[in-house]
């Protein structure tokens, strides 16, 4: 009977234990290693940083459809700030959505495709995965844009911040062995400085990427801070139901 | 009763709110309802952890019908505004986000607690005679749980919730026959689409949610009736106080049991809220990732898989080879899964309910029968490539998928639980320890 109790418990651990990383293998996200983004959406000063570079970067093919100039305000911007710095469109209300004025049409005859909108990229794919991704251009001739991407193959955009970061390649390191093949381990290196270096660039994506999850959730920074008074709460009415409970429990035998 | 004047009760308190309980009670069953439901409605004293689910379900479903309210406010069924407007519901209505969250966590919720509700009557016998309606209702509450769920998630119009609906309604064209006209029916078009998301909506807020209702009415009702199972599995009507005529092995449901589920209520909101306000994603078990993204009826994700609460039983549709040159099959072996349980009640042979009695035999399939279900609810969610292949060298099976054998196998053990059971719990009888006369602690 013990035994049978034992080997069950073991059996049911080892089963919920799986459930640990179901989502990862079914996203196919298992093969590439992803860097930790490291972000903190508290840090304002990052976060309007990320804005900025949001703004200036990809606010001019992508869109922002379901996030309002307005909701800036989160991140300790003012409306006046926001009208001078940010929205470089004076017909733009602040009350609108970011959207772009580039349309389909036109998309598709230029860049073969409409950029997607970039409001929920954050939840779909993951701060560090952008992290990494942004991170992660190299040269490669053989691709339309020039460009490839280690986290995102055959990637459509081109590197469009390479300016910044500079332009890197993918040389040949070593050799490992992988199913009894020989394969060629890889490694980008940088070909062409950029304006900043690895650290200054780090940051600036980091400081993007931050901004892009608070654009995702932008009621996530609320959310914890609510959540923790919720808790409080719940622990201290889990006492009096528990006093309660057990007062009237008294008489049961 | 109807053409006798009611004799007015003795005010149960004192002041004017006695006096009005009076009045209403001459005019409406209050306090008959209220004496029979809670105040003498004697429960066994010796419930433990596994009691508290069913009414955790009931607080989940009320809570699914308010935020469920809310939602409606300011959510559009309608293909070109829905995903936009529960964005909007996310960023501009106030507290939006936090009644989406608890609308979303909530539906896990309601089937996790459902499914613990479920565990406890397989492990103390609940369903066996006199309990085979409230079982049968019960069962009946879970599949309507199942279509409730289905309907609610194509309302927020995402990739998964868009591909998810593809999925299960072409699951219907594998019937035979009338299988295309009844995919195309059930649709409302040849593709999934605005008119599919206005009836699936009709059904999520008012069809399903009143079948619900009604079924837990006669859920409870019917529990009432026969009084509850405990994990003795003894009877405590058989023993009643003399005196009082009531059992001694039970307590009024009111206080007791009030004062006891509200800890389990406190102790399930704290979980409830750490998810709610600190992972309202769950790591992609509870809002899929791919969710994030609109419906696009022309790019298929990489990978389709439905909420995990349903895991269990499209693991079980995969494994199943298409035979004959039909899918129909798995759909069959999908349905006989959840249907199977509506038979539960006149499979069990044994003598004691309560698992605290049974013989070996009955706790090791059910033991499996628990990690053959989890197993699969893993297997679900993940790509059947997942463990593998099975090396060309073995013979047979050589060549597929490692996923699919082993879901094959615990799909064969789910139902080995249901179909062995006449033979098992029969066999198990000489092993099974006496019943007690009272309930232990």
């Amino acid at each position: 009977m013990k035994t049978t109790n034992r080997s069950f418990l073991t059996a049911l651990c080892v089963s919920l234990g799986l459930y640990s990383v179901g989502p990862a293998l079914a996203a196919g996200g298992g093969d590439v290693h992803l860097d930790s983004a490291n972000i903190n959406l508290r840090d304002e000063g990052s976060l309007q940083r990320g804005a900025k570079a949001f703004i200036t970067n990809c606010l001019n093919c992508h869109s922002a459809q379901f996030m309002r100039w307005g909701h800036l305000t989160q991140i300790g911007l003012t409306e006046d700030q926001i009208k001078a710095n940010l929205m470089f469109n004076p017909d733009a209300k602040f009350s609108d959505y970011m959207t772009v004025s580039l349309d389909t049409k036109d998309a598709q005859a230029w860049l073969g495709k409409m950029p997607p909108d970039l409001t929920l990229v954050a939840r779909v794919r993951g701060s560090d995965w952008l992290y990494t991704y942004l991170r992660s251009y190299y040269v490669d001739p053989a691709s339309p844009s020039g460009w490839n991407n280690e986290v995102f193959p055959n990637v459509g955009m081109p590197h469009v911040l390479h300016d910044l970061q500079g332009s890197m390649t993918k040389a040949v390191v070593g050799e490992k062995e992988s199913h009894g093949k020989k394969e060629p381990v890889t490694k980008l290196v940088m070909e062409r400085k950029g304006s900043m270096t690895t650290q200054e660039y780090d940051m600036y994506v980091r400081d993007l990427v931050n901004y892009m999850t608070f654009m995702g959730e932008p009621a996530r920074i609320k959310r914890t801070q609510i959540g923790v008074v919720v808790m409080l709460f719940l622990a201290l009415a889990f006492f009096a139901a528990l006093v309660v409970k057990r007062e009237y429990w008294k008489d049961v035998k | 009763m109807s053409n006798t004047i009611k004799q007015p009760i003795e005010p149960p308190i004192a002041g004017p709110a006695g006096k009005l309980i009076v009045w209403v009670d001459q005019r409406f069953p209050l306090m008959s309802l209220w004496n029979e439901h809670l105040a003498q409605y004697y429960a066994p004293k010796n419930f433990n952890f596994w009691y508290y689910f069913g009414s955790l379900a009931m607080l989940v479903l009320v809570m699914q019908i308010v935020t469920g309210i809310f939602l409606t406010m300011n959510y559009k069924p309608d293909a070109k505004t829905a995903f936009a407007s529960v964005e909007y519901i996310m960023r501009d209505v106030s507290f939006g986000w936090l009644i989406r969250y608890m609308h979303s966590t909530g539906a896990s919720m309601f089937f996790l607690v459902v499914y613990l509700h479920m565990m406890r009557g397989l492990m103390y016998g609940s369903y066996r005679k006199p309990r085979e309606l409230l079982w049968i209702f019960g069962c009946m509450i879970y599949l309507a749980l199942m279509a409730e769920a289905f309907f609610g998630y194509l309302l927020p119009w995402g990739q998964m919730s868009y591909w998810g609906a593809q999925v299960i309604i072409n699951l219907f064209a594998a019937v035979p026959i009338i299988g295309e006209d009844l995919a195309i029916w059930i649709r409302g078009d040849f593709n999934i689409g605005d008119a599919t998301l206005n009836r699936f909506f009709a059904f999520h807020v008012i069809a399903l949610p009143l079948v619900l209702l009604g079924l837990v009415a006669a859920h409870i009702m019917a529990l009432h009736e026969v009084g509850s199972n405990n994990p003795d599995g003894v009877e405590i009507k058989k023993d009643l106080d003399p005196k009082t005529g009531t059992p001694r092995d039970g307590i009024p449901f009111h206080p007791y049991y009030t004062v006891k589920d509200i800890v389990g209520v406190v102790v399930f909101l704290a979980i409830f809220s750490a998810i709610v306000f600190f992972a309202p994603e769950m790591g992609g078990y509870f809002l899929e990732k791919p969710n994030f993204e609109q419906a696009d009826p022309l790019q298929t994700p990489a990978h389709i898989a439905p909420v995990w609460y349903f895991t269990p039983f499209y693991a079980m549709l995969r494994a199943v080879p298409s035979f004959m040159g039909s899918q129909f099959w798995g759909v069959a072996v999908m349905g006989a899964a959840t249907l199977i349980l509506f038979v539960l009640p006149w499979l069990d042979r044994g003598k004691v309910r309560s698992i605290r009695y049974r013989g070996p035999l009955y706790k090791r399939f059910l033991a499996s029968f628990v990690v053959s279900f989890l197993i699969l609810g893993y297997l679900g969610v993940v790509p059947t490539t997942v463990w593998g292949q099975i090396p060309h060298t073995i013979p047979v099976i050589g060549g597929v998928d490692t996923a699919t054998i082993v879901s094959r196998i615990l799909t064969a053990v789910y139902f080995a639980f249901f179909l062995l059971m006449p033979w098992y719990t029969k066999k198990d009888i000489p092993n099974e320890k006496p019943e007690p006369t009272r309930v232990t602690h």
